[in-house]
């Protein structure tokens, strides 16, 4: 199109700050009508600060927002929604205990009746073809179903700019392939879409253009049709991507970390309940769980840590050893280590220091114990080892864990369990919302830690990090685990089949997956 | 300009200090200007209230009596609270604490020896914890809120102790008074220890102070409360077990809570009445409050309320205010440290407003 | 027993039942909205020497409006008392559980203190609503003899209940209590809902104690709620925070403190008069646990209660 159409939305020197972090600096952004227009970063390089501010809940400190030609400014989200601006976040804003419809009313600035609003909530499922029960409590619906409530909330707005923030990172194939077609019938008639994600390939068959985020600032704008994974990734990353120095050829000792016939029960409403999970780690392998969010990655985890006890000694075993019925502590004494998914919370405790959250874990193996009283002296040296051996940027080992980056605290959570020497390691998605130079150090780490005899196990949402690291792979589907692969001997392909195999149709998943992976990586 | 709170990467140590002992200043400045306003002398009742109790030594001893329960008490309550368990009802397990223990002494009227004592006193321990079992048996298995189970069952150990005292346990040479009969002198502990004006009580709640001091500080007990307090997740990882905590910090605040109660039963009153709950066991959640859940500062704090507690009484009879003028102290001191806690985690920055376009400036 | 004594019974269950009912209502939107307060006896407590003081010194140039300005201004009182609780929580971020108690102290406390200069007095009641020839006849009188407060508080009920299930403002302010931080990031003013809410609840909590120094004696006597204001929060508790099971509960309730009254005056009961005084207790605690137990939708604990809203947490 050669006439001059006023851009929906133009971004003019935008910049936010935070009390140590400059999130958006200086940020030029055009989105033209209709277009689906790519926001690609890293984790932490700056896309939920611009479109927090293009949706009104944070405010810029410097530049300028234009929307369809004039400049405005955006106060609140509902000054945004009556521009015509849309959101769907990636952390839904729903009401567990009520109705899809209720839920609906919520989201919405304008009173309808009950009646006018089942009647523009049919009008867009019937627009976009889309399914949805409105009576049903949300509380029952899946995490697909979920997402759709929150794109009718924005569809009902009829909107000329939609904004996606991640949405793709909790669906299984199928439902991205329908979230596609529902955006693209929306750009076909007119609304811009900026759709946020760090997924490559996603980004290839979707977008029209992209933006390249890094370190708040604006580094690259591209056409994903005409680029590489490749060659995205580096601009992503800003640095030529490092193979992993990986010793080659070595030989595998005896199993050291093994799960058989390991069942275990539905944790709570919206677990994954494990099903006959059988795996094998030798010494010195490197052994990945590849799988879609939300198919039971968290319960192996708890299941291999010990945060939850099998049903029978044999389901798990250590070295020799029985440990299915045993916890978290006496396994930790036997050798086994683990690092959960969750940085704040769960692996570390950000309120406590750095001494405190080593002695977390560290306690019994680094013998810091003695008659029920734990020695402040040892706890902090260790502290301070990992600080050391692990290039952790922070104040010393009294410094509160919240105050550390994502990185750095991850790799202080790293290197605390490593440096415990644990026989067989699980972590679960071990760079995840980590810099760059951070996941690298772990990355090697966790090579090293495996060269020196250790078994580890990986468990990654992120299939690059699985396929650059691992000597194994299995994939997760529903709870079930996979037969183990030698990583040199499989394709993408097969991957791909087996973690789409959600809704038990082998053609459907074969079509997406080729879909998917069109252009070459 | 405006006024914006930071969230500082540390919690100011200076503040955790200065804040309690700001509120009491700024109790004792506010009340003395409500007390005049009300018609009363408000810098003279400040003055009964707070200075007097510490200043006159013949009242050292009342104080040290009225502080010796809320110590006690308040001990065992910072350590649910550094679980964020919060025992609201620790005036209930009092309560039953001491009729356990006093259950004890009348069904062994004639026993002599220096054993009826620890047994009334292992009976008072018991007695609070199986009053605080009610709630941790509902808790973990329910999930039922502990606070409102443990509220609850305040009133329920009122009742109990009403009934006793009204019925079975009244004293037939009582002129139908609704009390128990005296305890035997084998079954009480003296007002204070031969010799000095210390009550038995201060002397449990000095101990008790130094061994919840080591066991929060350096304990992997006190390790895995805390932690339990902070993030359930990380303290399941850590391996420590939130079902245990609940029980152990519910039962440990409710054996204490019926430890002073057994104390005050045998040491200051020698017999159960009606008159018998005064409220330690609530009074005990601010001093928990206004200590910082810290052994230490509970112990300062309670020192604190009881020199109001003694004060109230004083200036009860030297400026005519009522009784109930503790308690409004009390709950001023509990509001301020409250409000003041935000400064402990919140920097206070007062800012201008900078016309648009500003030069780009990194805040640090 | 006859008619009469029947009637005696219904009546006395109505007057004991109104000053929870009302409270009790109060704070069902309090927790509905995600906060839990509990220091609802201590704002009954200023309600009621408000209420008190205010009708006893205006009486005289208001007559019988007197009552009317006393109710008001013990709505009032509780309200502003309830904000003390509402800028600790809300603005600065306390911890409610201890901030309820607090203020219930030093509601005790300041009401025995203003109170202190009034025991003994006694101030001119509500005139009734309905006509003399409905409200003294020995039977109608059961319906239409009330003061005019039973009559409020039945109102305030189904005003609550209409309000919550059925009005738009009402599902905001569910939404409110299920999901703070949702209904922050689309956009409504979590901490001004609650302000209100609380405000309500404090306003309530002042009328039902002013219930107690204007209508079952109009007379001033220091913590004369005897802890009622803790019997409410059971009641929101027992009612599963729904309008109608809070009216059943309340007048339940009621029965059970009548069965006291009864069985410590006349020995009525072959239950001592305890076992009825603690019954309330009991129950609320003994549904905490039903309700925890089975998880019926829509009559859970709102899931924000208690729990400080932290939006950029």
């Amino acid at each position: 199109m050669n006439v001059e159409v006023p851009l929906r939305l133009k971004l003019v020197g935008v910049s936010k700050s935070f009390p140590g972090v400059r999130a958006n600096d200086n940020v030029n952004l055009s989105v033209k009508p209709g277009e689906i227009h790519a926001l690609l970063g890293e984790n932490g390089a700056g896309k939920s600060t611009l479109v927090k501010m293009i949706y009104g809940i944070l405010a810029p400190d410097e530049g300028e927002i234009v929307f369809d030609g004039s400049p405005v400014r955006i106060s609140n989200p509902r000054a945004a929604r009556r521009l015509g601006i849309g959101m769907v976040f990636q952390h839904f804003s729903l009401f567990e205990a009520m109705t899809v419809l209720e839920n609906i009313a919520l989201g919405l600035d304008s009173r309808l009746s009950s009646r006018e609003l089942l009647a523009e909530f049919n009008r867009v499922l019937e627009a976009y073809q889309l399914k949805l029960d409105p009576r049903r409590v949300v509380s029952t619906l899946s995490v697909g179903e979920r997402q759709r409530i929150e794109i009718v909330r924005a569809l009902l707005l009829k909107p000329q700019l939609l904004i996606m923030d991640e949405p793709t990172s909790v669906l299984t194939p199928q439902e991205v392939e329908q979230l596609f077609e529902t955006l693209r019938k929306l750009a076909a008639s007119g609304c811009s879409i900026l759709y946020i994600s760090h997924k490559l390939h996603e980004i290839v068959a979707l977008c029209d253009t992209a933006t390249i985020l890094r370190g708040g600032k604006v580094v690259a704008h591209c056409d994903p049709k005409r680029e590489t994974s490749r060659s995205m990734a580096e601009m992503m990353i800003g640095a030529n991507l490092k193979e992993i120095a990986k010793p080659m050829s070595r030989g595998f000792g005896p199993p050291k970390l093994s799960a058989q016939g390991l069942t275990m029960p539905k944790p709570s409403e919206f677990g994954v309940a494990l099903k006959d999970v059988a795996l094998n780690v030798r010494a010195g392998e490197i052994f990945g769980v590849a799988g879609v969010a939300g198919n039971g990655q968290n319960e192996l985890m708890s299941a291999m840590s010990g945060e939850t006890t099998a049903p029978t000694p044999e389901a798990i075993t250590l070295a020799d050893r029985q440990v299915g019925r045993l916890g978290v502590t006496e396994r930790r004494t036997l050798g086994l280590c683990a690092v959960p998914e969750e940085r704040n919370g769960h692996a570390a405790v950000g309120e406590f220091s750095l001494t405190d959250n080593g002695a977390l874990t560290g306690r019994d193996r680094m013998e810091m114990v003695r008659f029920g009283l734990i020695d402040p002296g040892k706890a902090t040296n260790y502290a301070a080892e990992v600080i050391g051996a692990y290039s952790v940027k922070a104040t010393g080992p009294g410094a509160l864990a919240g105050s550390l980056s994502g990185g750095n605290l991850q790799k202080f959570i790293m290197g605390r369990e490593i440096l415990q020497q644990p026989e067989a390691l699980v972590v679960c998605q071990p760079t995840w919302g980590v810099d760059a130079g951070a996941a690298a150090a772990i990355h090697q780490a966790i090579v090293d830690l495996a060269a020196r005899g250790s078994a580890v196990m990986i468990i990654s949402q992120d299939l690059d990090e699985l396929l650059t690291l691992c000597d194994t792979l299995a994939v997760i589907n529903l709870g079930r685990l996979s037969a183990p692969m030698k990583v040199g001997e499989v394709s993408i392909e097969e991957i791909g089949l087996l973690m789409g195999g959600v809704h038990g149709d082998p053609a459907a998943t074969v079509e997406m997956t080729e879909a998917l992976h069109a252009h070459p990586a | 300009m405006r006024i914006r709170l930071e969230k500082r990467l540390t919690p100011s140590r200076f503040m955790q200090i200065a804040t309690p002992i700001a509120s009491v200043l700024l109790t004792m400045a506010l009340g003395a200007i409500i007390f005049q306003l009300l018609g009363f002398d408000g810098p003279r009742a400040i003055f009964e209230t707070f200075i007097t109790p510490i200043a006159a030594s013949y009242k050292w001893q009342d104080v040290a009596t009225k502080a010796a329960p809320l110590i006690i008490i308040a001990l065992g309550l910072s350590l649910g609270n550094q679980a964020k368990i919060w025992n609201i009802g620790a005036e209930g397990q009092y309560i039953i604490g001491a009729l356990a223990g006093a259950g004890v002494a009348f069904a062994l009227p004639d026993a002599q020896g220096f054993w009826v004592i620890p047994l009334m006193i292992a009976a008072g321990i018991v007695g609070g914890m199986a009053w605080a079992a009610i709630p941790a048996f509902l808790k973990t298995r329910y999930r039922v809120s502990e606070v409102l189970s443990t509220l609850m069952l305040v009133y329920v150990a009122l009742q109990v102790l009403n009934y006793l005292v009204s019925g079975p346990w009244k004293d037939p040479k009582g002129h139908n008074f609704p009390q128990t009969p005296p305890f035997t002198p084998a079954q009480l502990l003296p007002h204070a220890i031969a010799g000095t004006a210390i009550p038995p009580g201060l002397v449990v709640g000095i101990l008790l102070t130094l061994v919840f001091w080591v066991l929060t500080t350096r304990s992997v007990y006190g390790f895995s409360v805390r932690t339990v307090g902070a993030a359930p997740n990380a303290a399941r990882y850590g391996g420590f077990d939130a079902s245990r905590t609940v029980w152990s910090t519910l039962m440990i605040s409710g054996g204490m809570a019926g430890l002073a109660g057994i104390l005050e039963a045998s040491s200051q009153l020698g017999q159960i009445n009606l008159g018998f709950p005064s409220g330690y066991g609530f009074t005990a959640i601010i001093v928990s409050f206004l200590g910082r859940l810290h052994p230490v500062g509970v112990f300062l704090a309670a020192l604190i309320l009881a020199v109001t507690y003694v004060g109230g009484q004083v200036a009860q009879t030297v400026v005519h205010v009522p009784n109930a003028t503790a308690g409004i102290f009390q709950a001023m001191m509990l509001f301020f440290i409250l409000a003041s806690d935000i400064l402990v985690r919140y920097r206070v920055r007062i800012l201008r407003d900078v016309p648009r376009p500003a030069p780009a400036e990194a805040v640090a | 027993m006859n008619i009469g004594f029947f009637i005696d019974a219904l009546i006395t269950v109505v007057g004991v039942t109104t000053p929870i009912l009302l409270a009790a209502t109060g704070e069902l939107v309090v927790e509905k909205s995600g906060v839990l307060n509990l220091g609802i006896e201590g704002m009954m407590l200023i309600g009621a020497v408000t209420g008190f003081a205010v009708t006893l010194n205006y009486g005289p140039d208001l007559g019988d409006m007197a009552p009317w300005f006393g109710g008001l201004a013990a709505a009032i009182a509780g309200a502003a008392s309830s904000m003390l609780f509402a800028v600790l929580v809300l603005t600065l971020g306390s911890n409610q559980v201890a901030t309820g108690l607090a203020l219930a102290i030093f509601g005790i406390g300041l009401s025995s203190l203003i109170g202190a200069g009034y025991v003994g007095m006694i101030v001119p009641s509500f005139d009734s609503v309905f006509p003399d020839s409905l409200a003294g006849d020995p039977l109608w009188r059961v319906v239409f003899g009330y003061s005019p407060l039973v009559y409020f508080a039945l109102l305030m009920v189904f005003a609550v209940g209409w309000f919550l299930n059925r009005t738009r403002a009402g599902l905001i302010l569910r939404a409110v209590g299920e999901n703070d931080l949702s209904a922050h990031s689309i956009g409504y003013p979590v901490i001004a809902i609650r302000y209100a809410a609380i405000a309500f609840g404090g306003a309530l909590a002042g009328i039902g104690g002013a219930y107690f120094s204007m209508v079952i004696t109009p007379m001033w006597a220091e913590q004369m709620t005897a802890g009622r204001g803790w019997i409410a929060l059971a009641l929101v508790v027992f009612s599963g925070w729904r309008a109608g099971r809070l009216l059943a509960g309340a007048y339940f309730f009621g029965v059970l403190m009548t069965l006291e009254l009864y069985a410590k005056a006349s020995g009525f009961s072959f239950l001592p008069s305890q076992f009825w005084a603690a019954m309330p207790y009991i129950a609320a605690v003994v549904a905490l646990a039903v309700i925890s137990a089975r998880e019926v939708a829509g009559s859970e604990a709102p899931a924000c209660l208690g729990r400080p809203f932290l939006p950029n947490a």
